[in-house]
This record gives structure tokens, sequence and C-alpha cells, in this order.
């Protein structure tokens, strides 16, 4: 007979390798298993948390997959219409100036119903974080083609692959943004591995600084997995990711400040 | 000073927090007028013009979640762009002014003044079962004078308040006494998203509910509010009904036309009286109901093809003959044409 294992005496303060962020609520998050939210979710609360800015963030979260964020992260969030986010952002910050303040937006809700938002917000240079997480799907209503699909890739309303004939080309919206005077930081980044996510809470923390110094818009594209709408095991949907999603979207910085 | 400047300037001194707008005749004047005056030096109210209606109202949004007084303005077509915005305002209960220079429609329409959106501000506008506090000035002053009234309903109820006016009012010049300047609010309202600091939880602004029996108890809850409105909001102003036998039921623009009706009225001897609501919703249904037991019969006069006279149907429950005459077009009815008409569709009738 094995001994019985009383999870009170493992988790014991002294034991703790890694503890939850603060910042973070006690909720479950409502993430399929293998999905990127969450740790993209982990990093941004663990950075807030340590920039000491729990009490100063407002955050904006938009219409799909992580409508619900505002249960899981801490703070004061507001939850924005399709793809308004930049623009509820907008306000809050030109009305809060000394806050932190962030979107957090799918790739339906920026590149697609928020196209005009995201780009103005940008262009004028808002002083404020919008993390963009592309997933090339949209998740929440159930898989269907996103402004991001790629050439050839199935979903529910492009099911015989993406034919760019018909249904037009996956938009790269973080390189347009790259070009816009208003945007002080644009990177894109991933959260499959330990080194992925290593390098993207490095990318959000220069952001944190970069609000904090008053420079402009930061944008960082998190290209992430869907394992769900894509019919793929976690597994399998990184290792598909790697192969197709980051030829097409390669990740590292688009524009780094000019010191 | 002109409808849309008194508007305006009257924000400014009413501590408006921001104003975020984009240009649409005939509105145009209220924020080209805030660039002008820099009020962002003079009280440090923000002034944005975006990029588009729909950026614009979800701006307010925003600053309305921080518990800041924001507004934004338009006419009739970007008005439609706003109803999405709006009804997340109702749903998430945040306090805003919006002002709807009304120009007539539909489509592109024209640019001169109708009272075609009566049925969109006062109905809700956009998609679920709410209402907006909808106030329809009649002139320059009330226009000024509405801004200050509906910021203190908008934070009373946390509701959004649309002063309804016309192209006619926005555009026409008079004299008008202003409030002295406001002090900006340092007063945050316990629910805004201000960064959490750790003596409270978390403030949330959202209008979503994913369970159902939540969502229908949060309804329920919106329409208590909306009676608790109609009960204590009524407005309204009357002309003459003391001894009237006949009813016109006129706001904004129209009222001013058919005030002027009503001295040609009296002056043949037709016994005629004015009602003008002023809050268009709450309506004044019951003040209707009682001088429908008095009058013989009311006409509506609407720039429109008829949409306020169902609400005096409603109110008045069949006790006496409702007809309506208006203008569409971007026409204005004369004070002529209503007597005219008062006599044909209502005494003669």
């Amino acid at each position: 007979m094995s001994e019985v294992f009383d999870p009170k005496t493992i988790i014991d303060k002294n034991n703790l390798a890694y503890s939850r962020s603060e910042v973070m609520t006690d909720n479950t998050l409502s993430y399929c298993p293998g999905c990127g939210h969450g740790t993209a979710h982990r990093i941004l609360a663990e950075v807030i948390g340590e920039a000491g800015l729990q009490d100063k963030t407002i955050g904006v979260c938009p219409v799909g997959c992580s409508v619900l964020m505002y249960n899981f992260m801490n703070i004061d969030m507001q939850q924005a219409a399709h793809g308004r986010a930049p623009a509820v952002a907008t306000a809050i910050k030109r009305l809060l100036p000394d806050r932190f303040v962030f979107t957090y937006q799918g790739d339906g809700d920026l590149a697609a119903i928020g196209t005009a938002e995201t780009i103005h917000a940008c262009n004028r240079g808002e002083n404020i974080l919008i993390v963009f997480v592309n997933n090339g799907i949209y998740g929440m209503t159930g898989g269907q083609m996103a402004p991001t699909t790629l050439p050839g890739m199935k979903s529910s309303t492009s099911p015989h692959g993406r034919d760019v004939k018909i249904m037009g080309n996956p938009l790269k919206m973080t390189d347009i943004i790259a070009t816009l005077p208003g945007t002080f930081y644009v990177t894109r980044q991933s959260v499959h591995t330990p080194a992925a996510v290593r390098k993207t809470k490095k990318a959000i923390r220069k952001a944190v600084e970069y609000q904090l110094a008053d420079k402009g818009t930061c944008f960082i594209e998190i290209v992430s997995n869907c394992p769900s709408g894509w019919k793929m095991t976690p597994v399998e949907s990184n290792r598909w990711m790697e192969e197709h999603m980051f030829p097409y979207y390669p990740l590292g910085d688009l524009k780094v400040p000019q010191e | 000073m002109k409808g849309n400047e008194a508007i305006a300037e009257a924000a400014i001194r009413a501590g408006c927090d921001g104003y975020f707008g984009y240009p649409i005749t005939p509105q145009s004047e209220i924020l080209e007028y805030l660039m002008e005056e820099k009020p962002y030096e003079r009280t440090g109210m923000v002034v944005l013009q975006a990029e588009s209606e729909v950026a614009a109202i979800n701006m307010v949004y925003g600053g309305a979640g921080c518990g800041k007084r924001v507004m934004t303005s338009s006419s009739s077509p970007g008005i439609s762009l706003k109803q999405e915005g709006l009804t997340y305002i109702a749903g998430a209960e945040l306090p805003c002014l919006v002002v709807n220079v009304v120009r007539g429609g539909p489509g592109l329409g024209t640019i001169q003044p109708a009272q075609s959106d009566y049925f969109q501000a006062v109905k809700g506008g956009g998609h679920g079962d709410y209402r907006l506090i909808v106030l329809a000035p009649a002139s320059v002053q009330e226009m000024a004078d509405f801004v200050e009234t509906g910021f203190e309903l908008a934070f009373k109820y946390r509701n959004p308040v649309m002063i309804l006016s016309d192209g006619a009012i926005g555009q026409m010049m008079e004299k008008v006494y202003l409030n002295p300047q406001k002090e900006r609010s340092a007063e945050v309202p316990q629910w805004a998203t201000t960064g959490k600091p750790a003596t409270r939880e978390r403030n949330i602004i959202t209008s979503l509910e994913l369970d159902s029996m939540k969502q229908e108890k949060f309804n329920h809850k919106l329409q208590e509010k909306y009676r608790m409105i109609e009960e204590n909001e009524v407005r309204f102003e009357e002309f003459q009904t003391d001894d009237a036998e006949y009813l016109i039921v006129a706001y904004g623009s129209s009222a001013r036309i058919s005030q002027k009706a009503l001295q040609l009225a009296r002056a043949e001897g037709i016994k005629a009286g004015l009602l003008r609501p002023i809050s268009l919703f709450p309506f004044p249904k019951k003040r209707l109901n009682e001088l429908a037991g008095r009058v013989k019969g009311m006409l509506t006069v609407e720039m429109s093809a008829g949409q306020m006279v169902e609400d005096v149907m409603l109110s008045v429950c069949g006790k006496v003959p409702v007809r309506h005459f208006g203008r569409m077009g971007g026409i204005i009815p004369t004070p002529e044409e209503v007597v005219e008409n008062l006599k044909s569709k209502i005494i003669g009738g």
C-alpha cells in the first residue's frame, strides 16, 4: 500500500517553487486545455504585480474567448464591445493619464471588426499597451475563419481551406502597426515554450516601462494556438503553429525604440 | 450664440471631463467650438476628434467607466452608428450625455432639421430592453441648460441621457444665459474603474452575463430603474390648457411653431392649448391622460411621419381622437399649416 498523499503537507510555503500571482483571482480559467490564453494572462498579471501596478492598472478585455478575462485578473477592468477596446482604452488613458492601461484582444476582435479603432489608436500614439493574441481563428464562436487564418487553413466557414482568391489574404496586422508613427515598440512573440514565455514576459515588462515613460503605443502580438478550433491536441497544435503560423507570422521585434 | 455652441460652452462650464466627437452636419460646431476654445487649458477637459462615431461612443464608454462626466454629439446618421455603444453603455449602467442634432432621413437624407429619430431615441435604439433618458430642448437656452441637467440625471440613475435636438435649434442663434464655471468633480463613484486599491474588490464594467437567470434578474432591475425614472423625472410645459377644447402636442422646434399656431387659433376664437413634452422618455403619459378627459381631440405636430403620436395615443387610451400633422425631409411646418390641420383633422373631423 502506498502512502496516502496529504496535499496540505506538500503545499507548504517552503516547498513552493511557483505560486499564482496575486494579480490573478482564484477563479478557474475557462480556457480549453493547452490554450495559450492562460499563460498570456499569467505573465501579464506577473508583470503588473512585479511592477507594483495592481492599484494603477485598468485593463480592457474584448469580445471573444478572453471576454471573461475580468474573472481571472484581480484588477479593475472594462469589457469592451467587439473590436472597440482601443477606443475604450484611449479615453481611459486620456482621462487617467497616470494609470497603466492595456487592451487584450484576439485576432477577430483586433484585426477584423476593430481594424479602424486599432489603427487609429496606434496612429494617434495613445500611450497604452495592446496585447494581440493571434491564433488564426474565431475561438469563442466555434472556429470560424479569422482575418489571420492562413491560406488553405480549414475552419468552420472555410471548410475546404481558405481560398485566398475567394476569401482574401490573411492580414499581417502587426506589420501594418509597426509602420505607424504613433507606435513606439512593436513585437511578435509566443508563449508555447518556457523560453518563449520568458521572452514575451520581457516584452511586456518593456511595454510597461515605456508606458510609464509616456512613449506612445506599445503593441505585442502573441502568436498562439487554438487546439479546439484547430481540432488538434495541445502538442499537435503547438507543432502546427511552429510549422505553419511562424513562417507566416515570424517572431521577433518589428519596431524597437531608436535611442 | 448658436444652439450647438451653447451646448459646447455649457459642457465646459458644467465641469465636463471629456468630449469625444466626429464631424457631421448640422452639429459640427460643437466639436469646432471646443477645439477653438481649448477647454483642456481652461478646465483640463479632454477633447478628442475620433476616427468614427463608433470610436467616439466607445471612448465615452471608457471614460464613463472611469466615473467621469463624458459626452459625445452627432446627427442622425452618426447617432445610428452609436447605437451599439449606447446599448453597451445602458447595459453596463454607465452615465453619459449624448447629443443628437437631428437631420432628415432615412439614409444620408438631408442636412435640414427633422424630428424623425424620435422612435430611435425614446424606445432604446440599439438591441435589448433599455431606455435612454431623452430631453428635448426648444431653445438655445435649453440647449445650454440641459447639459447640466443631463449630467445630473445620468449620474443619478447611472443611465445614458440624450439631448434630442434638431438642426433648427442647433443652428439657431439666440441670447443665452450661461451658468458660471463649475469645478470638474473630484468625486470618484465607488463603481468606477480607476485602479484597484487593496481596500476594495476589483471594479468591473461589463454588460455580459452568461447565466440567463441572472441576466433576467438584471433586466428586471433595469426595468425598475426605468419605472422610477417615469415616476420622478417627467418634464413638460403647458400653454393655455386651462380652458382648452383642443390640444396640440409638440416638442422641440415643432413646439415653438405650435406656440405661434396657438396664438393664431385663439385669435380665430378656437380654444386650443399646447402641451410640450420636455422629457420624451419619460413621457408625460399621466398628464396627457388627464387632459384627454377635458379636451375634444389632440393633434401632434412633428417633423416626421408621425412617431410621438403613438405615445400620445397610448397615453390617452382612446379617450379622445388623436391625429398627426407633420412635414418631412427637412421641411419645417408653418403655424398656418398647423391651424389648418387642427381645423381639418380635429375640429372638423
